[in-house]
């Protein structure tokens, strides 16, 4: 077992997936010799060969609908945009094309492909590379999106994801990529898609993040000791943002009365509110106090000066759970 | 190499073979094609003629969707699909490309269910690697890049066709696939039929390109532009540009000069936006007449042949369409069988509570409005 971060674990998962099957390949800006903005292709170059890990001309709209065709020639691409805000004129083709083949053609024609992205904030960055558009992938039927925020999770949850014979969108919180290292298991392993991930066990409170903002409720859920010693809060890294396991979050639920959700996303129309949604529709019964989201602002995502206004952070998720806990009817 | 390379789109040449009357009027440029190849071709050519034709009868009387007629361009379609094996190569369509499903191998049947909006039409039968219709235009041009870039990489001979029009030229994904495929050498072969219509845009103000072939010279992929109503000339180019293609030169744009004889869609009214007069102007240079002209003359084709051959074809699109009436209805299933490899568990939950639903208010299926 290496200990290793999140962008290591990338590399990981597509050294072992290129070393097991030679049709797997990987490409997109500056992939190749350099590795990617990120590095997290660096070095499978140099091993794979330029046929298998190489640089696309920046035009995402075609590398996604290149990666369509080898997808359904039989190959195993996994295409890597650069930034998930820049990575947009790529969507044409992951909504109208890649999410759709496999019904549009009754099931002769597949999409066995993989999207890579790193999204979300909380870097430093320009304008476009900031942003969290899950709601927006999740919200498209025929294609799976998951969002690991742990080393372990996305090593297992990228080879699942080539794996797949579904397409997959791989959504990488650039904010983890280098923020912490975990021993994870050498050779192949998957993450099942669809799988959450319970943290911490507890009877007062659910909250149910992902990516990032896993860490922000894990700081959360120590700072709240101070204030509500007794509080005993269960902890759930969704890890797969659709499918997302329901049947964990609603008997969870069903447990402690109370849900928070946690992203970084926007507000209006995001996955928070699907969630909140299901859970109202499976746990009315059990509810102790109107369920809760802790998310950014329905803003554009501003720039590096304000970006802290609109990240969520520890002491946000605190208040918010302090709301919930502290509710009475 | 007879024509690429030959003919210079910067110069705005064309290769032309025959005539308007289908008199041969470059001997040197035709291709070898046998007789019964040619019967082959023409047959297609009509039978997709007629199936058009059908098809916007029964769109009017609101039997079939609306539909996006060949009719005008059936000579580069057959040629450009002939010259491939449906099932070692692939064929990317686009939305307008009847006479080419048929000749790789798609049923008069299937095609008419995806008119009727059940997407088992776009299943092509086994054995023919032909994509369901792109709506969205552009993204075939990707799509076969990639197939071509899997045939490459896997060691196989495939070649990929691909196809739009003089308005999905505009769309900046085709650049980039050809730039793609240029640059990993791919056997794609993109095609454009240059039909002087996107809806009721005309070419004119869709580009100042001299013309379209001449759009693949930025890429460094040779490029020609072709008389696409005259059929031998198509077939000639097309047949060179697919060897080209499969023999490791890497990709090939060839802009067929053609003309849309009907309506954008069956929804549409070409006589609002269509300049007085240019469409009668255009049917004397259309492609059935001249092959059959050119067939006629050669003394392989009559009257009484088109006759027994329309009578033929008329009654299979006939009956064709009557069993599409009798089974164009899927079960409820389909509408869910199809999103993933496996159903999910959401998925699962949401079809039990359709058929639920539908069991309880079977008369609702239409929409219930009725």
């Amino acid at each position: 077992m290496a200990v290793i971060n999140n962008i290591k674990a990338v590399t990981e998962a597509l050294d072992v997936a290129m070393d097991r099957d030679k049709n797997v390949i990987v490409f997109g800006e500056d992939v190749g010799l350099e590795g990617g903005v990120f590095r997290a292709t660096q070095g499978l170059q140099q091993k794979y060969g330029i046929e298998r890990s190489f640089n696309a001309p920046i035009s995402e709209a075609m590398f996604a609908g290149v990666g369509l065709g080898m997808a359904m020639n039989g190959m195993k691409p996994v295409v890597e945009l650069q930034f998930q805000g820049l990575g947009l004129p790529a969507l044409q083709n992951v909504i109208a094309n890649i999410s759709r083949m496999r019904n549009r053609s009754r099931g002769k024609w597949t999409a066995p492909m993989v999207i890579r992205m790193p999204m979300g904030g909380g870097i430093r960055a320009l304008e476009h590379h900031s942003e969290a558009l899950e709601a927006i992938f999740a919200h498209i039927p025929g294609i799976k999106t998951v969002m690991p925020s742990t080393p372990y999770d996305t090593k297992g949850l990228l080879l699942a994801a080539i794996e797949s014979p579904d397409p997959v969108i791989v959504l990488e919180p650039t904010k983890l990529y280098r923020a912490f290292k975990q021993e994870v298991p050498d050779g192949y392993y998957t993450v099942p898609i669809g799988e959450g991930y319970k943290i911490q066990e507890g009877n007062d409170l659910t909250i149910v993040t992902y990516g990032a903002q896993t860490v922000d409720c894990m700081k959360a859920v120590e700072m709240i000791k101070s204030t509500h010693p007794t509080a005993s809060i269960e902890l759930i890294d969704l890890r797969s943002i659709q499918p997302w396991d329901k049947k964990m979050v609603i008997e969870s639920v069903k447990k402690t009365g109370r849900l928070l959700v946690v992203s970084e996303a926007v507000r209006s129309f995001g996955v928070p509110a699907e969630i909140i949604a299901t859970v109202n529709e499976n746990c009315f019964d059990s509810l102790k106090a109107p369920l809760a989201r802790c998310t950014g602002y329905d803003v554009v995502i501003p720039y590096d000066r304000g970006e802290g206004f609109h990240q969520v952070n520890p002491q946000k998720v605190v208040e918010a759970i302090k709301k919930v806990l502290d509710y009475k009817f | 190499m007879k024509y690429i390379g030959k003919f210079d789109p910067q110069k705005d040449e064309v290769v032309r073979v025959m005539d308007k009357d289908g008199k041969i009027i470059n001997p040197k440029l035709a291709p070898s094609i046998s007789d019964e190849e040619l019967i082959k071709a023409y047959s297609i050519m009509n039978l997709s003629r007629r199936q058009d034709d059908y098809q916007n009868k029964m769109q009017r009387q609101g039997r079939l969707l609306s539909f996006l007629s060949s009719t005008g361009q059936e000579a580069c379609e057959v040629a450009y699909t002939m010259v491939i094996d449906p099932k070692n190569d692939f064929f990317v369509s686009g939305y307008r490309n009847n006479a080419a499903w048929l000749t790789m191998g798609q049923t008069v049947r299937n095609i008419m269910l995806y008119w009727a909006g059940n997407e088992a039409g776009a299943k092509a039968p086994e054995g023919v690697n032909s994509l369901p219709p792109n709506i969205i235009i552009g993204s075939q041009y990707s799509q076969a890049t990639g197939i071509a870039f899997a045939e490459k990489y896997q060691g196989k001979k495939g070649v990929a066709v691909t196809t739009t029009g003089d308005g999905g030229m505009s769309e900046g994904e085709t650049y980039e696939a050809m730039n793609f495929a240029k640059l990993h050498e791919l056997p794609v072969v993109f095609v454009c039929e240059n039909n002087k219509w996107a809806i009721s845009t005309p070419t004119v103000e869709q580009t100042k390109s001299l013309n379209i072939a001449v759009k693949a010279i930025a890429t460094g992929m040779p490029s020609i532009k072709v008389d696409g109503n005259d059929f031998l000339a198509s077939y000639a180019v097309a047949k060179e540009a697919v060897e080209f293609a499969r023999s490791g030169n890497g990709p090939v744009l060839i802009e067929f000069d053609t003309y849309r004889l009907g309506a954008h869609s069956s929804s549409d009214a070409p006589d609002v936006y269509r300049p007085k007069g240019e469409f009668e102007d255009r049917v004397p240079y259309e492609p059935l007449i001249r092959l059959k002209a050119y067939m006629i003359a050669k003394g392989i084709w009559s009257e009484e042949k088109q006759t027994a051959l329309n009578e033929e074809q008329d009654k299979h699109i006939a009956a064709e369409f009557a069993w599409v009436e009798q089974n164009k209805n899927y079960p409820i299933e389909d509408i869910f069988n199809y999103q993933y490899a496996e159903l999910t568990e959401d998925l699962k939950d949401q079809l039990a509570e359709a058929k639920e639903f539908f069991a309880k208010y079977p008369e609702t299926k239409d929409g219930g409005h009725h």
